[in-house]
């Protein structure tokens, strides 16, 4: 490890840096756009379920690498040809978690505001949806911490990130490189998920000192590992 | 010209199909790579996520590093150890075992140490050992979630298979790696969609093995609860 490496090279560090928080950002979020309505459909009409689910888990098994070339002949070698795969891989993570969230509203709250004359939408806007939030919350940190993590393998196809230090550290025979693209995208995941659980905190006022706050490394309710 | 038309004309050339960089030798060192880590992985994951959970120890360093394991791009740490070992056969199975290991360790440690406490002291009232707690009844019980960590896995391994390719391994990532080395865009659509008829078929083929190794009693308790 040459440190000295680091502040000589700053001024291409940081532009990789920025281009892989970037790609490591939109995808989640364009996720969040197109997961909200469609979790609130499929716990609405519960055949729907189902089949969202099992394209969202065949999805899941394809390998970035082989959507960003399929993506090639229609996209080109932009931001694009990355940023559609990894909002597809997002979506599998984050449908789940807003249906089990919306699922997770129990029955007496539900009851509770019909009883109070909430509508249906404003029942879903002003209860359950906040409600979810922290369910959300947990598949967006996993949805993000993913994301900034694969947007390096947009460099195989010459997309920027921080991908191109493993390569070019890989043609110069050069470790230095590797460990700062390494670093960097543990530091940059790291730091987006520490934002996503501040917000959580401040989103579900609520939920504060009922237990104990979760530490920054570990997730929200769903473990498990799809 | 679309995607499909490049992979047709690629893949229906018969020259794809014979000799030493052939597709049938490719897919079977694709599934070579991708098996024999997983193999390992398995042997060292499952026991360890058994032990932990049945003791209901270790949780929190389990959650951690299944939490880092997402962060860490698997391009930069397989670059970092060809780097560090050379290309020889640890430099693509050591990255390939740490990186299948947390979504099986995570999901088996979790399948374990969630079985119903009630059912572990019906268990222990019976007068069942350790071994018949673990093996009559947490074991039982955890199957769907210790298969949903093997297919976890198994998706992970292929994935990242096909990404070895750039450190200079076979198997099917050499055709889309090559082909853009080559800017023979024919060759990389043609790898990826065989590179996608395999993911899926991996996929299929571990959602029916669930089915099969699921116990009778888990799978009516889900019908019931529907």
């Amino acid at each position: 490890m040459q440190w000295s490496w680091i502040p000589q090279n700053w001024s291409i560090i940081w532009p990789y840096t920025l281009d892989n928080l970037l790609l490591g950002l939109v995808p989640p979020l364009l996720g969040l756009v197109i997961a909200v309505p469609v979790g609130i459909a499929c716990v609405a009409r519960r055949w729907l379920y189902p089949p969202v689910l099992s394209l969202t888990s065949a999805l899941y098994a394809l390998p970035s690498l082989a959507l960003f070339v399929v993506l090639i002949a229609y996209t080109g070698l932009g931001n694009l040809t990355v940023i559609i795969p990894l909002t597809l891989f997002s979506l599998c993570v984050l449908i789940p978690n807003v249906v089990d969230g919306l699922r997770s509203v129990a029955e007496p709250v539900r009851q509770a505001a019909t009883a109070m004359g909430f509508t249906q939408l404003r029942r879903l806007v002003q209860v359950e949806l906040p409600l979810a939030v922290p369910v959300v919350i947990a598949g967006l940190r996993v949805a993000v911490v993913s994301s900034i993590s694969l947007a390096s393998l947009g460099q195989l196809i010459g997309v920027s990130s921080l991908g191109y230090f493993f390569i070019d550290g890989l043609q110069r025979d050069f470790p230095t490189e590797i460990y700062v693209g390494l670093g960097l995208t543990i530091i940059l995941a790291l730091v987006c998920d520490l934002i996503l659980v501040t917000a959580r905190t401040l989103l579900t006022p609520w939920a504060r000192g009922r237990r104990v706050a979760p530490s920054p490394l570990t997730p929200g309710p769903p473990v498990v590992v799809r | 010209m679309s995607f499909l038309t490049f992979a047709w004309d690629w893949l229906k050339s018969p020259q794809q199909w014979h000799g030493a960089g052939g597709i049938p030798i490719r897919v079977l060192e694709h599934l070579y790579y991708a098996g024999l880590p997983l193999l390992i992985a398995t042997a060292i994951a499952v026991p360890l996520g058994l032990l932990l959970g049945h003791h209901g120890r270790g949780g929190f360093v389990v959650i951690n590093v299944t939490n880092i394991w997402r962060a860490v791009p698997t391009l930069g740490l397989l670059i970092l150890v060809v780097v560090l070992l050379g290309l020889g056969v640890l430099s693509w199975l050591i990255p390939l075992v740490v990186l299948a290991i947390p979504p099986i360790l995570i999901n088996t440690y979790e399948g374990v140490g969630g079985v119903d406490p009630e059912l572990k002291d019906a268990a222990r009232g019976m007068g069942m050992t350790d071994w018949q707690l673990l093996w009559k009844v947490e074991v039982p019980v955890a199957v769907p979630l210790i298969m949903l960590g093997l297919r976890t896995g198994a998706i992970f391994v292929v994935a990242t298979a096909t990404i070895a390719a750039e450190i200079g391994v076979g198997g099917l990532g050499r055709y889309i790696i090559d082909g853009l080395a080559a800017n023979n865009y024919g060759e990389v659509a043609g790898g990826a969609a065989v590179i996608v008829v395999l993911a899926l078929v991996v996929q299929a083929a571990f959602t029916g093995l669930r089915r099969l190794v699921v116990p009778r009693g888990l799978r009516l308790q889900a019908r019931g609860s529907r």
